[in-house]
C-alpha cells in the first residue's frame, strides 16, 4: 500500500509539472510570440477573442502568481482557452472531439501489439534454436527500426493508393452519420485498420524481442529448473514459473515506452489524416494556434501519466517484491 | 499423519541397492570445443545411505547429479551410460500401498507386495514416465534457495503444486494439510504458508526447499551444496535438520559439496571427483583414516582440524584442468607429487586399492601392481611429498 | 523507483548451472546495467542488457593516471569486445558508410539541391537519379546533402543530450541523499512526460525555426533516459574502493566525478551514444515533418515535410519520400543489429551456438 501512495504522489508531482510547464513556456519564450500573433490577427478578431488571447499569453498587468492562480482556476473548470483554427470553438471542445479517435486507435493498437508480441515472444523462447527463432527476430528488428511515419507513408502508398485495398484518409466515411450505427462503425473500422496496422507492426518487435529475451534468461533460472525437476506439467512450468516472471520487466518497459508509442502514433495520425489528436496538433502548429497546442500537450501528458500509473498498478499486482520495497 | 516410509535397514520390501550408475558420461558442446564434464562414472547407492560427492569447483559433481535426474539442458549431452533405479512397493504418506509408477508391471507379470520390481533405466524413460518419476522418487534440494524458489509464488503454493501434479486424488484441503505438516516438519511457522520467498530469511528459505523436497516422500534426495550459501551457524542447524529427517524417513541422500570436512561427518560413503571422473571411493571412515589417491590426501589436508595434533596444511598447488583439454593419462598428473611415467599416458581405472578392502576403490597407478611394483606409498610419504611440492611452488 | 526497475538492477554473473568456471570463453562475464536503447523508432528496445564490458575488462582506473589514457583504455577494451560479434560489425559498417557519405558525399554531387528546374515531379531518370520534386529540385542531391545535415545535427544533438545526461546522472548517483532525491524526481518526471508533444510546444514558441531550435528542443526532452542509466551505474561505482581512496586522499568532488568515475563508465556512455544519435535523427525528422524545422535547410526531415505538403503521395511521387525514409530505416536497422549483437555478448545464453564435432578420445585405458 505504501508503495502505491508513493507512486500516486509521484504522478501528482508529474501532473503539476506538466501543468506548470504549460503555463510557463509561453511566458518564458524569448521574443514575444504573443504580441506577434496578436498583431497578426488584429483586425480579424473580435475584441473578446483578442482579450482571451491576451489572457492566454499572460499579457496582463497582473503578477505572474495571480496569473498562475487564474490559470489553475481555468483548468479546474475545464477552460483551456479558445482555438484560433476553429474559432470560436473552445479548445476543450476540439480536444474532446478528437480524443476518442486517438484513444481508440492508440489504445487498441498498443494492447494488440503488446499481447501479440508477448505471446509470440514466449513461443519463440520456448522454441529456441529452431529456424523460426533464428529468422523472426532479425526480420522484426528490421521492421522496428523503420520510423513510424515512414512506414505509414509506405503502407498508405502501397496498400491504399496503389492497391486500393484501404481508404486513403480520414477516420470514417463522411457520408455516414457519426454515431453508434452500423455503416459508421464499419467505415470507422475500415479507416482505422491501416493506421492501427502501422502502429502494431512498428511497435510489436519491441515487446516480442523483449519478452523473448527475458524468457530465455528466465528459462535458465534455478526455479524453472526446480519446477521441471518437480515433474510439473509443461504448461505450468512455462506459464506460472517462467512467463509469469519474464513478463515483469516488460510491463515496466511498457510504461517507459508509452511516451514513444504515443509520439509515433501521433505521426501516424498525421500521415493518415486521421481525425485524432495528432492531426489537430499538426494544424495547431501550422496555424500558430498556441492555445490548442498547449491544450493538446496537457491532455496527452495526462493520458500518458494515467497509462503509466495503470502499468504501475499492474506491476505491483503481479510482483509481490515491489509491494514490499523500502519506503 | 506423518510418513510411514520404512527405513532402509528395516525395509521389508525392495532390494538393498537403490540406484546403480553405470559408465555415465556427459559432454557439453560449446563453440570453443567439447567439454567432457563427466566421464565414465559408476557407483551404487544403497537404500538409506548417504553418499557424498566431493571435489573442487568444476569437477563435474553437479553435472553428474543433474544428469542422474535428467535435468541437464542443451548444450549438455549425456553421451553414454545408464542409471538403474530399483523401485519397491511401499506405504506412502497417505497410508496407501503404492507401487512406484515407474515400475508398472510388464506384460505377463504382476506386482505383488513384497516382491522387488525390475530396475528401470532412468536414461531411457519416456516423458510421461519421467514426469511421474520426478519428485515422487527423486527430489533435489538446490544450492541457492533464493534462486530455486519462484519469487512471485507463495511458498505454500510451491509445495502444493507438486502435490497437485502427482497426487490428483488429493483435494485442496488435504493438500493444504500436507503443506502445513511439511512446514512444521522443517520448523517453519504455519502462518508462513502464505509468504513469498523474499519475506523469509535465508535459513527459512533453505528449510522451505527441504520441505518441498519431502512432499512426496521420495526415495532419493540429491542435495546440491545445500548449505554453501549460508553462514556457519545456519549450516550446522540445517545439517542437523537433514540428519534428523533422514533418521525419521529413511531416504537416501546424494550430498554434493566441495567441503570434504562436512562429508566426513555426514556421509556413509564418499566419492571424490576430479576432472569429471571418480578418483577415489570408499566409506568416510576409510577415507579419513587412509586416503589412497594423492588428490584425496591433498584435499583432506587442505583444511585444519580443531582437535588433533598440529600438522602442516599444505593444499594442492596448481588448479583444476580446463575440461576442454584434459591432460592425457591421469588428469591429476600435472599436480601430483607422485606422478611417474605411466601417469602421463595411461588412464587409471577405478579399482579396489587392495583385494582385502573391495569397498575402497581408487583410480591411481600407485596401486597397480604391474605398473608400480614397489607398492603403494605409506602415510608419511604422502606428507613428505606434499611438503616438498609446497616448498617448490612457493619458490616459483 | 522500484528495486526491480530494469534500468537499475545490476546484472551479475549468472549462475552457470554447474558448468565449469571457464566454460564461457571470450568476454569475462561482466556485471553491467540494463540499458534501454532507443531504437530507430524512438521506441526503446526493452531489456537490452549492455555489457559494461569496458568496465570489467579495462583495469579500474585509479586516480593519478592521465584521464585520456584511462578513457582510451576502457574504450579500446570495449571496442575489442563488441567487434567480435558479426552483427555489431555489420551495424557499425552501415553507420560508417553514412558518415562517409555525410562528409564526402556533397563533394561528388554537383547539382545544387536547392536549385529549381523545369523538370517538375519527374520519376528517376538518367539525369535525375532519384527524380525531381514539385519544384524541379533534384531528389538525389537533396538526399546526399540531407545526409550531411541530418547526420551532423544528429551527432551534435546526441552530444548535447549525452553531456546533459552525464552531468545530471552522475551528480544524482554520486551525491545521493537530498540531491539525489531532487534530481531523481526531475529525471523521472521528464522521463514520463511525452517527448514529442512537449518538443512541439517548445519548438513552436521558439522565435527562430531551424536545426538549432530542433537540437535544443530535443536535448531538453531526451536527456532523462541516459541520466537514469548513468545514475544507476554511478551509484554502484561510488561504493568501490578507488572512489573511497580518492575521497580519502582529499580529491575535490568534481574531480572525482569527472576524472575518476566517468572514465570508468565511458563504455556505457559510448554504447548509449550510438543509440542516442539515431533516436535523435528520427526525432529531428519527425519535428521537421510536422513543420517545425527551417524551410530552407535541406535535410531528410524537410524532404518529408515538402513531400507531404505537396501531396507527393497522392501524386504518386514515391521517389520523393522513399529515399530519405530508407536512409533512416537503414540507419535504424544498423542500430538494431548493434543492439542485438551487444545483447548476445552481454548475455551468453542468447548466443546461437554452433555445435562442434565430437572428437575421439586418444588415451588408452589401463590394462587391469
Amino acid at each position: 500500500m505504501r508503495h502505491l501512495f508513493r507512486r500516486i504522489g509521484f504522478y501528482l508531482v508529474a501532473l503539476w509539472a506538466s501543468i506548470t510547464l504549460n503555463f510557463l513556456i509561453p511566458r518564458l519564450a524569448p521574443g514575444n510570440p504573443a504580441e506577434a500573433l496578436i498583431a497578426r490577427f488584429q483586425g480579424r478578431l473580435r475584441p473578446e477573442a483578442l482579450h482571451s488571447l491576451e489572457i492566454e499569453f499572460g499579457i496582463s498587468n497582473q503578477s505572474l502568481w495571480v496569473q498562475y492562480l487564474q490559470y489553475l482556476n481555468n483548468l479546474a473548470h475545464g477552460n483551456l482557452g479558445v482555438s484560433i483554427t476553429y474559432f470560436p470553438t473552445p479548445v476543450s471542445t476540439v480536444i474532446s472531439q478528437d480524443i476518442p479517435w486517438t484513444l481508440t486507435l492508440i489504445g487498441l493498437s498498443t494492447i494488440i501489439s503488446f499481447i501479440l508480441g508477448t505471446l509470440i515472444g514466449i513461443f519463440l523462447a520456448w522454441r529456441r534454436g529452431t529456424t523460426l527463432d533464428s529468422t523472426i527476430p532479425p526480420i522484426l528488428t528490421f521492421f522496428s527500426a523503420i520510423p513510424y511515419f515512414w512506414l505509414a507513408l509506405l503502407s498508405l502508398y502501397i496498400l491504399a493508393y496503389t492497391l486500393n485495398w484501404f481508404p486513403l484518409n480520414g477516420g470514417y466515411d463522411i457520408s455516414t452519420t457519426v454515431g453508434l450505427n452500423g455503416p459508421f462503425i464499419i467505415s470507422a473500422i475500415q479507416h482505422g485498420i491501416l493506421p492501427a496496422l502501422t502502429i502494431v507492426v512498428s511497435s510489436i518487435a519491441g515487446w516480442l524481442l523483449g519478452m523473448r529475451n527475458t524468457m530465455i534468461t528466465t528459462l535458465s533460472e534455478d526455479y524453472v529448473l526446480m519446477a521441471e525437476a518437480k515433474g510439473l506439467p509443461q504448461r505450468r512450468v512455462m506459464f506460472n514459473y517462467a512467463a509469469r516472471n519474464a513478463i515483469l520487466p516488460n510491463i515496466t518497459g511498457l510504461a517507459i515506452n508509452l511516451g514513444f508509442v504515443v509520439g509515433g502514433a501521433l505521426l501516424v495520425e498525421i500521415v493518415f489524416s486521421y481525425p485524432g489528436v495528432g492531426f489537430a496538433l499538426l494544424q495547431a502548429v501550422q496555424n500558430s494556434d498556441y492555445a490548442l497546442m498547449q491544450g493538446l500537450f496537457l491532455i496527452i501528458a495526462i493520458a500518458v501519466l494515467a497509462a503509466n500509473f495503470l502499468a504501475d498498478i499492474v506491476n505491483a499486482a503481479l510482483d509481490p517484491r515491489v509491494r514490499q520495497e523500502k519506503g | 499423519m506423518a510418513d510411514i516410509l520404512v527405513n532402509g535397514d528395516k525395509a521389508s520390501t525392495g532390494s538393498k541397492t537403490l540406484l546403480e550408475v553405470k559408465n555415465l558420461s556427459v559432454d557439453y558442446l560449446a563453440s570453443s570445443g567439447v567439454v567432457h564434464a563427466v566421464t565414465d562414472v559408476s557407483f551404487t547407492l544403497e537404500r538409506g545411505e548417504i553418499l557424498g560427492l566431493a571435489g573442487e569447483s568444476g569437477c563435474g559433481k553437479s553435472t553428474l547429479a543433474y544428469a542422474i535426474a535428467r535435468l541437464l539442458r542443451p548444450p549438455a549431452l549425456i553421451t553414454e551410460g545408464e542409471v538403474l533405479y530399483h523401485p519397491r512397493v511401499r506405504t506412502d504418506e497417505t497410508g496407501a500401498q503404492r507401487v512406484s509408477t515407474v515400475s508398472m508391471p510388464r506384460k505377463g507379470q504382476s506386482a505383488r507386495p513384497g516382491e522387488t520390481e525390475e530396475a528401470v533405466d532412468i536414461m531411457t524413460m519416456g516423458a510421461g514416465e519421467l514426469r511421474a518419476f520426478r519428485w515422487t522418487e527423486l527430489a533435489i534440494v538446490f544450492q541457492s534457495a533464493m534462486n530455486a524458489l519462484n519469487p512471485v509464488m507463495k511458498i505454500g503454493t510451491q509445495i502444493m503444486d507438486v502435490l497437485q501434479a502427482h497426487r490428483p486424488e488429493m483435494g485442496p484441503d488435504a493438500r493444504k494439510q500436507r503443506a502445513l505438516e511439511l512446514l512444521k516438519l522443517v520448523g517453519i511457522a504455519p502462518d508462513r504458508i502464505n509468504s513469498y520467498p523474499h519475506e523469509l530469511s535465508g535459513g527459512m528459505r533453505q528449510r522451505a526447499i527441504i520441505a518441498i523436497a519431502l512432499a512426496l516422500s521420495p526415495e532419493i534426495i540429491i542435495m546440491d551444496e545445500p548449505t554453501t550459501a549460508l553462514d556457519v551457524v545456519m549450516q550446522r542447524e540445517i545439517l542437523i535438520e537433514i540428519m534428523r529427517l533422514r533418521e525419521e524417513f529413511g531416504f537416501s541422500v546424494i550430498f554434493i559439496t566441495h567441503d570434504l570436512s562436512l562429508l566426513l561427518e555426514l556421509a556413509d560413503k564418499i566419492a571424490i571427483m576430479y576432472a569429471g571422473r571418480i578418483v577415489e571411493q570408499g566409506t568416510s571412515f576409510d577415507l579419513y583414516e587412509h586416503p589412497r589417491h594423492p588428490y584425496s590426501y591433498g584435499l583432506l589436508h587442505s583444511f585444519p582440524t580443531i582437535r588433533g595434533p598440529r600438522r602442516n596444511v599444505t593444499g594442492i598447488p596448481g588448479s583444476p584442468p580446463d575440461l576442454r583439454a584434459v591432460p592425457t593419462g591421469c588428469a591429476f598428473h600435472p599436480r601430483c607429487p607422485f606422478a611417474f611415467a605411466p601417469c602421463t599416458s595411461i588412464l587409471p581405472t577405478l579399482e579396489p586399492s587392495n583385494p582385502e578392502t573391495p569397498e575402497q576403490l581408487v583410480a591411481c597407478h600407485l596401486y597397480n601392481a604391474k605398473l608400480h611394483p614397489a607398492g603403494p606409498p605409506v602415510e608419511e610419504e604422502f606428507a613428505a611429498r606434499y611438503a616438498s611440492l609446497a616448498e617448490r611452488s612457493k619458490g616459483q | 523507483m522500484s528495486q526491480l526497475d530494469p534500468l537499475e538492477k545490476p546484472v551479475t554473473a549468472e549462475n552457470t548451472n554447474g558448468l565449469p568456471a571457464n566454460f564461457y570463453d571470450g568476454v569475462a562475464e561482466p556485471s553491467g546495467t540494463h540499458i534501454i536503447e532507443a531504437s530507430a523508432n524512438g521506441q526503446a528496445a526493452v531489456n537490452t542488457p549492455i555489457s559494461a564490458a569496458g568496465t570489467s575488462i579495462a583495469p579500474v582506473a585509479v586516480g593519478g593516471a592521465p584521464v585520456t589514457a584511462m578513457i582510451a583504455g576502457s574504450l579500446s577494451g570495449f571496442w575489442r569486445a563488441i567487434t567480435r560479434n558479426r552483427k555489431v560489425v555489420f551495424g557499425l559498417s552501415i553507420i560508417l558508410f553514412f558518415v562517409l557519405v555525410a562528409i564526402f558525399g556533397p563533394m561528388f554531387v554537383h547539382t545544387d539541391p536547392n536549385a529549381f528546374s523545369e523538370n517538375l515531379l519527374s520519376p528517376p531518370s538518367a539525369s535525375n537519379w532519384l527524380g525531381t520534386t514539385q519544384t524541379g529540385q533534384d531528389v538525389f542531391a537533396q538526399v546526399i546533402y540531407g545526409t550531411r545535415v541530418s547526420i551532423f545535427w544528429g551527432f551534435l544533438t546526441g552530444l548535447l543530450v549525452t553531456i546533459l545526461s552525464i552531468t545530471i546522472g552522475l551528480c544524482a548517483g554520486y551525491f545521493g541523499g537530498v540531491v539525489d532525491d531532487v534530481l531523481s524526481l526531475l529525471i523521472n518526471v521528464f522521463l514520463v512526460l511525452p517527448a514529442l508533444p512537449l518538443a512541439i510546444v517548445l519548438a513552436a514558441y521558439f522565435p527562430f525555426k531551424g536545426p538549432l531550435t530542433v537540437a535544443i528542443v530535443i536535448t531538453i526532452t531526451s536527456w532523462a533516459y541516459g541520466a537514469r542509466v548513468l545514475r544507476a551505474q554511478t551509484m554502484s561505482m561510488r561504493r568501490r574502493d578507488f572512489v573511497e581512496a580518492a575521497r580519502a586522499s582529499g580529491e575535490r568532488t568534481l574531480r572525482i566525478i569527472f576524472f575518476e568515475i566517468l572514465p570508468n563508465e565511458i563504455s556505457v556512455v559510448a554504447a548509449g551514444f550510438v543509440g542516442t544519435v539515431l533516436y535523435v535523427i528520427i526525432f529531428e525528422a519527425s519535428l521537421e515533418f510536422i513543420g517545425l524545422g527551417s524551410p530552407t535547410v535541406v535535410s531528410w526531415g524537410s524532404m518529408f515535410y515538402w513531400a507531404q505538403n505537396n501531396d507527393a503521395l497522392l501524386l504518386g511521387a514515391w521517389w520523393w519520400f522513399v529515399p530519405p525514409g530508407l536512409c533512416i530505416a537503414v540507419l535504424g536497422a544498423a542500430l538494431a543489429f548493434i543492439n542485438f549483437g551487444i545483447d548476445e555478448m552481454a548475455n551468453p545464453r542468447l548466443r546461437t551456438e554452433r555445435r562442434p564435432k565430437v572428437k575421439a578420445l586418444k588415451t588408452q585405458k589401463a590394462v587391469a
